[in-house]
């Protein structure tokens, strides 16, 4: 009861009891350990000494990355277009393994609990694993190049868009859905008329959202050899060109942020 | 002859999307152009492929006999750093993510201070968290500490983003009613933005924890610690019953950390 | 026509929304059902289509036995018994032509209906339909675009487009103004005789009710407690069906002079137009 009677006979307030009081304490008390716990074991793990040193690497780092050596981008362009077909080519397989998938895991459109269960796990594998792994897994399994990462940024993408896409349909109105089975229309009719309109503006908008992410995830794929831009990077890390990294670098920014643009303003028009 | 005449006589076609045919016949065609391009651009070995679909179906299979002893130590040791990393960094990176979040919003920030944090904000989030990782491991060497700054770093740009939209569309007139108790700068934050902001800042930070833990498992590839390493080389060495039982380990603590979240977010609200 | 003979509702909850309900509508026949919020009147015409599944008794159209009906069979028989909605139940990102000839989706296959190829006496048929309905200039909006009183409209042409012997109206007035009303009611009425097209209409409005329909029956916690001619209803009755009220009051009794009695809500005109049809 936060109103409570002091000795003098004076109602007084607080805004908590003294039982949740002290189990917010408590609960404070118990994150703080968790967390210098956790601290402890990272400091365990970690020579100090090249801490110590980090301010002069890092500034070492800058002066070799200074001036970039503009001339090594005319060898980007090429890594650059594969990366974007990476994304893009990834983007349209993610899209089309995803939106049946979704479809059976929406708790309105599924046919059955069974089903949906499959489905949902689908989901959730394909969202816990990043694309990295995925490109892992498949370079050795296609050998290194570009269709390993269109299929590694595919298999990631499913569960983005296959999340949001069926969290999209179970919000949709009946009442049209009920109207179109009252015409005695089929199952698929029903999909086609009463629940593909009204979900198309949020699935227009996730693949595209998704586009702008997986250009991202694609420029690191060629670190273990899926292609792409990531695959320079690799190279120039490993012989040391620090200022060829940072063209790299450069190149991947403009990159992004102009997808970002674009993706923002297809996303804004579609609204 | 006009639509509706058209329709009376039984033709009537559906309204396409885009109006002006030249338009659309062009995105057509630009589409179709790209992807010709494109796919021819993509270079399969076929003979590799198919050398490569007995390990696929080795690497299926082995989900169904993971093998969580022959490499315990290494599994353990991976898990633990991973999650450490994650804790750590999600409570620095939302801590710090606040001063950002602040000086991002347009309608409380000064504009030196805006500038600056929306130029942090968009460095954190171009960069994938494994190119961060990369250079941090340059500099404070191999091992979780690395890993732990990157995805800091990476956190910052993602809660300040976000917590910065929140406060430049939170309700003003909540703000001006404390204000106009006389309530000082801090007051005021306290008492009409902080209740406003709070739960979601909450729910962000309980998805974001998710995420790391996520990226945790990547970042390793570069030495960052965490989990990555150890999946990297049992991958690398094709012991795909290893790298299956990390992977369900993976989705296993993912889905815990979602399902616990939800919870959280439940209760906060 | 439609006979229901038995008909019992429980929901899984335990509630009981229809008991023992016995009912025979006759060819061409425009009944009205009234009763309180909750007193099973969406529940008993959506059993009639199936959207809700009776729990035992026994419904025939016709010939047919309908709650025994599954799959193809029961698409073939929804296909006669067109409904209307309380909220329009529109598609809106469809055009006003989509949503018409969407009535047709269960005479057409699917991939005609997916790329929107349909027969041409269809479009005929939907064009002229939503010339009957006065919306032939509104063939190419989006059906977000209209009022509550088009959209209606447009509804009753998607109903109607599936040549259907009988129609289930469900509070097809209670989002709408007094006077669209009374329009929408009208328009259904001579539908329904141009058609020779029996109905069921759930409705709130008893005054709406007595005007427009041949027949009224009332429901009460899922049982007919009333069941005749539009002039029986009587205060009485309507303290059977809806409980106690003083029903008898005259609008011109109660209400201030600043009001004129166009603006009172019709529901309160009640015996005051009653039977005026």
């Amino acid at each position: 009861m936060p109103v409570s009677t002091t000795p003098q006979g004076t109602p007084s307030w607080r805004l908590h009891t003294t039982r949740t009081q002290w189990l917010q304490y408590l609960g404070w008390l118990a994150g703080a350990c968790l967390f210098l716990l956790c601290w402890k074991v990272i400091s365990d793990n970690t020579m100090w000494v090249f801490v110590e040193d980090a301010g002069r690497q890092g500034s070492d780092l800058i002066s070799r990355m200074l001036p970039p050596q503009w001339s090594y981008a005319h060898r980007l362009w090429g890594p650059m277009w594969d990366t974007l077909n990476i994304a893009t080519l990834g983007t349209l397989l993610g899209i089309a393994m995803a939106f049946p998938v979704a479809f059976l895991a929406a708790r309105n459109t599924s046919p059955h609990p069974l089903v949906r269960s499959a489905a949902l796990l689908i989901i959730v594998s394909s969202r816990s694993i990043n694309s990295l792994i995925w490109a892992m897994l498949l370079v050795t399994i296609l050998g290194p190049g570009v269709l390993a990462g269109i299929i590694a940024i595919a298999l990631r993408s499913i569960g983005f868009i296959g999340k949001l896409l069926y969290e999209a349909i179970e919000e949709i109105h009946p009442t049209p859905v009920e109207a179109i089975s009252a015409t005695g229309a089929g199952r698929m009719q029903v999909m086609g008329y009463g629940v593909l309109p009204q979900v198309m503006p949020a699935f227009a908008g996730i693949s595209v959202y998704r586009w702008d992410i997986n250009i991202r995830e694609s420029t690191v794929l060629g670190l273990v050899g899926a292609g792409g831009i990531g695959l320079q990077l690799n190279a120039a890390i490993n012989s040391l060109a620090w200022n060829q990294v940072s063209v790299i670098f450069v190149m991947i920014f403009v990159t992004v942020l102009a997808s970002e643009w674009i993706s923002a303003r297809v996303r804004h028009a579609i609204i | 002859m006009s639509r509706q005449a058209k329709a009376q006589a039984g033709q009537w076609r559906r309204l396409p999307l885009i109006e002006n045919p030249r338009l659309r016949w062009g995105l057509v065609l630009g589409l179709a152009v790209y992807l010709v391009l494109a796919l021819a651009s993509v270079e399969v070995n076929w003979t590799r492929v198919a050398e490569g679909a007995g390990r696929g179906l080795n690497f299926l299979a082995a989900f169904t006999q993971p093998d969580f002893v022959s490499r315990r130590g290494d599994i353990i040791n991976g898990i633990l750093e991973s999650l450490t990393m994650t804790v750590t960094s999600t409570v620095i990176g939302v801590a710090l993510s606040i001063p950002v979040g602040l000086g991002a919003a347009r309608n409380i920030a000064p504009w030196p201070i805006y500038y600056l944090c929306r130029g942090i904000i968009t460095v954190s989030r171009t960069f994938q968290e494994i190119i961060i990782a990369i250079l941090f491991v340059v500099m404070f060497g191999f091992g979780p500490l690395a890993g732990m700054i990157t995805l800091a770093f990476a956190t910052i740009g993602f809660m300040a983003k976000l917590l910065a939209e929140d406060i430049e569309d939170l309700d003003w007139r909540q703000v001006e009613a404390v204000r106009a108790t006389g309530a000082n700068w801090w007051q005021t934050m306290n008492h009409a933005v902080q209740p406003q902001v709070m739960p979601r800042l909450i729910g962000l930070s309980m998805y974001r924890l998710d995420i790391n833990f996520r990226e945790s498992a990547v970042i390793g590839i570069v030495g960052a610690g965490g989990i990555g390493a150890t999946l990297n080389t049992s991958i690398s060495r094709y012991e795909y019953d290893t790298s299956a039982a990390i992977l369900l380990i993976i989705i296993a603590i993912v889905l815990l950390c979602e399902y616990s979240s939800s919870h959280i977010r439940r209760w906060t609200q | 026509m439609l006979t229901l003979s038995q008909v019992t509702k429980r929901y899984p909850t335990g509630d009981r929304a229809l008991t023992d309900i016995d009912l025979n509508l006759p060819r061409g026949q425009v009944m009205a059902l009234i009763g309180p919020s909750g007193a099973g009147k969406s529940t008993l015409i959506r059993c009639v289509n199936r959207l809700v599944e009776p729990t035992s008794g026994s419904i025939r159209l016709e010939d047919t036995e309908l709650t025994r009906l599954s799959g193809a069979a029961l698409r073939r028989a929804r296909r006669s018994m067109a409904m209307i909605f309380q909220e329009y139940a529109l598609v809106d990102r469809l055009t006003v032509m989509e949503n018409v000839l969407s009535g047709r989706l269960g005479y057409v296959g699917f991939w005609r209906s997916f790329t929107r190829r349909y027969p041409q006496e269809d479009i005929a048929e939907a064009f002229r339909l939503l010339d009957r309905v006065g919306l032939p200039h509104a063939m190419d909006k989006r059906a977000d675009a209209l009022s509550g009183g088009q959209r209606q409209r447009v509804g009753i042409a998607r109903a109607l487009i599936q040549s259907p012997r009988l129609l289930l109206v469900d509070e097809p007035t209670a989002s709408l103004d007094p006077k669209t009303s009374r329009q929408i009611m009208r328009l259904i009425r001579e539908l329904c005789a141009e058609r020779e097209l029996a109905a069921i209409i759930n409705i709130h409005d008893v005054a709406l009710a007595q005007q427009f329909a041949d027949r009224i029956v009332g429901l009460r916690a899922g049982q007919i407690v009333f069941d005749g001619k539009p002039g029986e209803l009587d205060a009485d009755t309507l303290t059977t069906i809806y409980g106690e009220e003083e029903w008898d009051t005259r609008v011109q009794d109660d209400i201030g002079e600043s009001t004129s009695p166009r603006e009172v809500p019709a529901s309160r005109l009640m015996l005051a137009s009653g039977g005026a049809s």
